[in-house]
């Protein structure tokens, strides 16, 4: 074919549970994509994890041919899949860039959640043709009139051309494939201009090597190029070229306008730059496209193997799932309490919890995980800068000249009745309104938070006060001065490295308070009493103790009982492999991250 | 070559001791609290248990190698074993005295519960060769031993009482504290009357809810509660005082005694000394050589017992090789019990390993600093601040 006209790309954008997964398996099915044997509930999204938590964590795309109603040719549609989730707004907005429009599902009973409302505004700003999808429509708590206005009033989308689907049970999705060769724009791009192809995702396949998802914006990328990466400049002969269907299909070229795969023997997803340009090495184009903005891990931890014999695996593991995310970063760590481990990096709490269960299930590893904490800007009195992953690093405060702390603008949809402890948990977390609209029953609340505020417990507590109706997402705005302060924490009068972290003065000693609080319930009694302070600098801002054990001693042993109780003895040492000891204070290894919780479960 | 070097190394009998156990399964109903190998029947044939505890005795004892022991206590325990024929009683401590030489001074135990024995029977007892009793009391409160599910009341257990002390030099008697709702002043109360009951020995338990009674349902449905930590504790510390200024000192957790009144035979199992086990469920531990320790544990059903000591002539369930090391942490576990504590050079000749082999140097660091433990003229021993929570300390000291 000569032209694009028949070409649409697509992403989708909904809220966790709106039925984007659902539609997207039916959309494949309508198309032919896979018989019903073949269909598995929620294709796309492949990983274990994926499936399990219904979130979508990698990019991926499917090609379908569609004939439509109205003209009866057939159309190739380029659906796109996008995470949903706020961790993965960068790759959220590489999907957009590489389509011209989207289909917008919400729910016809929940409406309009946070999380869309930060997604369909990146489609605004990537100029997509959005068509507004209502499903579940069938269900007896459907809205459909109170969503259409909620649509019309938070986001501005006229919807007098809403579809209103059930992708359950496939109810008009044939009308939303006949409105995306109508609505949709078809893409725009040369067929004989040079090869100019966007690098949008990549990643890496046990069998495959790495697998890198292209959209082609002019000329044809073949098999047999040598293809050249326009950042790096390395140069790679395609070994392969094709499309998902969602099988993977050799098509051997993938021409402007298209998106597939192509596979180009390298090893490593770190050497595939997203968002770099992808030209022919023999006639090579000037011009790259716009990339993106690498994405940059915001919340870190530390990752300590519980056996510390498990170093090397938990290395090794590490590596290999930097293989296939290379969004998340790893260096070495040495805690005085836990021994060696890793400090990480991730995009979010999700992000963090998604590795965290990966590499126990995957790998069979079990870990102790530190409190999460953000990167503060140090600015030292000599003039430097530097970044502050881990509280324990914290400089002496003397040399420091002002310290900067990551805010978030967060969005919070949540319905009236639970309106005043939302506003009231931003102001507990120093939060700064910034907007409060109203649309229907819903309330939206927009302010701007420092990240540390919400990377422990935030979205639990939101979750709790407003019994799970409040949604929530955020954005990086900017870095603050702020007067923080690190508070140590002591047991038994010595710091457990594993347990400091950095907090606002305001707020120091309240949370001192009750982390020593917590740690008095986590921690078992012992043979002694264990003070537990908390501390900021020398000064000591809360103190708790664990009284003595007082009595433990079997009332009755004689020759009948010493096998029985040598192994209840036994058992008892056995346990203690579930506490880390510190000095001569054991602490569970789950308390390292209980303890630093906020708010009251 | 020395002819010296292939002989088996025989290593002394010292004060440990070495005793014979003897459980007879039988009680007339089971106490709710019991997790004891007891079994309540209708009839017992005397004559064929009789013959199969000797057998197994016999048995038992000709598999030993001849180490020179010296036989310094009988225990006859159980069950209730003042329901035995007073005959097969005396059969069975003659028939120890055929087998091994035995100490001048003898320790003969049997256990007895209120009600179970009048006047005549204990006299036969004690013409069997029975030397000291063993009373199963519990409580002199008539609300307590209904609870406890004791067939006797308060009455007949002072009635018991005076008959032993009428006829035997040496009696002790149980008594279960920290009951439920027991308050320090009711406690306080019935030890002081104990201690009026002309005893020199006194076995004071906390109650403890084992799995497989009648109490551990009762209890995780919430029937009963039983004293938190803090008033256990209390009451404890009330017993080991009271006891301790009325010359009754502890000399192990739950046993006091007037100098010289303890029970020998239970000082071999804290001691680390070895023992024969005869009867349904009976334990042993015994030298084989310079390489370790055996462990016996023999069929807990009568029947079964009874079936395997007629086809084998014995009715042991299992035999277990125990290396030094291992017997060495039960000397520790055990000997930590006891008021004199555990003997260094008790352990190194028994099981040619010292304290110093099997102890934690961070744990010991911890208890000598908290003052829990002292070590004295090679004796390791838990202090009075470290007795109560023993089960820690030991956890604390035992390198597994």
């Amino acid at each position: 074919m000569s032209d694009l006209s028949h070409i649409r790309n697509f992403a989708i954008i909904a809220h966790i549970d709106h039925g984007k997964s659902t539609l997207a398996d039916r959309l494949i099915q309508l198309c032919g994509g896979l018989d019903d044997r073949e269909m598995k509930e929620q294709l796309l999204d492949s990983m274990d994890l994926e499936r399990e938590r219904g979130i979508t964590i990698k990019a991926q795309t499917v090609r379908l041919l569609y004939t439509a109603k109205r003209d009866g040719k057939v159309y190739q549609l380029n659906l796109m899949d996008t995470p949903g989730h706020v961790d993965f707004a960068y790759e959220v907005s590489r999907s957009l860039a590489a389509c011209e429009g989207s289909l917008l599902v919400v729910d016809a009973s929940q409406g309009v959640e946070a999380q869309t409302l930060a997604n369909v505004y990146q489609a605004i700003d990537a100029n997509h043709e959005i068509i507004p999808v209502l499903n579940k429509v069938d269900l007896p708590a459907a809205d459909v009139a109170r969503v259409k206005t909620q649509i019309e009033d938070v986001i501005g989308l006229d919807t007098s051309e809403s579809v209103g689907i059930s992708a359950k049970t496939g109810l008009n999705v044939d009308q939303v494939l006949e409105s995306i060769v109508t609505r949709l724009p078809p893409p725009t791009g040369d067929l004989n201009a040079k090869v100019q192809a966007m690098l949008v995702d990549s990643w890496y396949d046990s069998y495959l090597g790495v697998v890198i998802l292209v959209r082609v914006r002019s000329g044809t990328l073949k098999k047999g190029m040598r293809m050249r990466m326009m950042q790096t400049g390395a140069v790679h002969p395609i070994d392969k070229v094709g499309v998902f269907t969602p099988k993977m299909l050799e098509t051997d070229s993938l021409s402007a306008g298209e998106m597939g795969f192509i596979m180009a023997g390298i090893k490593s997803v770190a050497d595939c730059s997203i968002g770099d340009t992808m030209t022919d090495d023999r006639n090579p184009t000037t011009e790259a496209l716009p990339g993106f903005k690498p994405s940059i891990p915001v919340v870190w931890c530390g990752l300590f193997p519980v056996d510390t014999s498990d170093f090397e695996l938990l290395r090794d593991s590490l590596a290999k799932l930097r293989l296939n995310d290379s969004s998340f970063e790893f260096q070495m760590e040495t805690s005085a309490a836990l021994g060696f481990g890793f400090r990480c990096g991730f995009l979010g709490l999700l992000h963090m919890e998604i590795i965290q269960e990966r590499l126990e299930r995957e790998f069979d590893l079990d870990l102790i995980t530190t409190a999460p904490s953000v990167v503060y800007k140090m600015y030292m009195t000599d003039g430097t800068m530097m970044e502050l992953h881990n509280p324990a690093d914290m400089p002496d405060p003397v040399k420091i000249d002002r310290i900067e702390e990551p805010w978030v603008k967060a969005t919070i949809m949540v319905p009236d009745e639970y309106l005043g402890q939302v506003l009231a948990l931003c102001t507990e977390r120093r939060g700064i309104q910034m907007d409060l609209t109203y649309a229907g029953a819903r309330a939206m609340a927009v302010y701007k938070l420092p990240l540390n505020e919400i990377v422990f417990d935030f979205y639990d507590r939101l979750k709790s006060i407003s019994r799970g109706y409040a949604s929530f997402d955020y954005d990086m705005a900017d870095y603050t001065e702020s007067n923080l302060v690190r508070v140590s924490i002591l047991v038994n009068n010595e710091p457990v490295d594993a347990l400091a972290f950095i907090a606002h003065h305001s707020q120091a000693e309240f949370r001192g308070r009750q982390i020593c609080a917590r740690l008095k319930d986590l921690i078992p009694r012992h043979m002694f009493k264990v003070p537990i302070q908390a501390a900021i600098g020398g000064r000591v801002i809360a103190r708790e103790t664990i009284a003595a054990l007082r009595k433990d001693v079997t009332a009755k042993c004689y020759g009948g009982d010493i096998s029985r109780k040598k192994k209840l003895l036994e058992k008892q040492k056995e346990g203690k492999k579930k506490m880390r000891q510190f000095g001569r204070v054991e602490i569970p290894q789950t308390a390292f991250i209980n303890a630093l919780k906020m708010g009251d479960d | 070559m020395d002819n010296q070097d292939h002989r088996i190394k025989t290593i002394p009998q010292g004060d440990e001791g070495f005793g014979l156990y003897i459980h007879w399964p039988f009680c007339l109903s089971k106490c709710p609290y019991c997790d004891f190998n007891s079994h309540v029947v209708d009839t017992i044939d005397h004559g064929v248990w009789s013959q199969a505890l000797i057998k197994d005795l016999e048995t038992q004892s000709a598999r030993l190698t001849g180490q020179g022991r010296i036989l310094t206590s009988i225990f006859l325990g159980g069950g209730t074993p003042s329901l035995m024929a007073p005959n097969t009683v005396a059969a069975l401590i003659d028939r120890a005295a055929d087998l091994w030489p035995t100490a001048p001074d003898l320790e003969i135990t049997l256990e007895a519960n209120p009600g179970t024995v009048d006047r005549d029977r204990f006299r036969d007892f004690k013409l069997a060769g029975v030397n000291r009793l063993s009373l199963g009391i519990q409580s002199l409160d008539d609300r307590a031993l209904q609870f406890l599910g004791r067939v006797h009341d308060a009455k007949a257990a002072l009635a018991a009482l005076d008959t032993a002390r009428s006829l035997f030099d040496r009696f002790s008697f149980d008594l279960i504290y920290a009951r439920p709702g027991q308050s320090l002043e009711d406690w306080e109360a019935e030890l002081r009357q104990a201690l009026t009951l002309g005893s020199d020995h006194l076995s004071v338990y906390q109650l403890t809810i084992e799995q497989g009674t009648r109490f551990f349902g009762a209890y995780c449905r919430g029937d009963f509660t039983l004293p938190d930590e803090d008033e256990s504790a209390d009451l404890f510390l009330l017993t080991r005082d009271i006891l301790a200024t009325a010359g009754l000192p502890a000399y192990e957790v739950s046993n006091h005694a007037r100098p010289g009144q303890e029970s020998r035979h239970n000082l071999i199992y804290w001691r680390g000394g070895d023992y024969l086990g005869v009867g349904p469920g009976a334990h042993g531990r015994l030298r084989v050589d310079a390489d370790g320790f055996r462990a016996t544990v023999a069929h807990r059903r009568p029947e079964s017992w009874l079936k395997r000591v007629a086809d084998t002539g014995t009715g042991l369930k299992e035999e277990t090789h125990i290396p030094p090391r291992h017997r060495a942490q039960e000397m520790l576990m055990m000997g930590l019990r006891l008021a004199e504590g555990v003997s260094d050079t008790r352990m190194r000749r028994l099981t040619g390993l010292g304290l110093a082999d099997i102890i934690d140097r961070d744990g010991l660091s911890m208890a000598r600093s908290e003052g829990l433990i002292e070590c004295e003229k090679g004796q390791l021993r838990a202090t009075e601040a470290g007795i109560p929570t023993l089960n820690a300390l030991t956890a604390a000291l035992m390198i597994i």
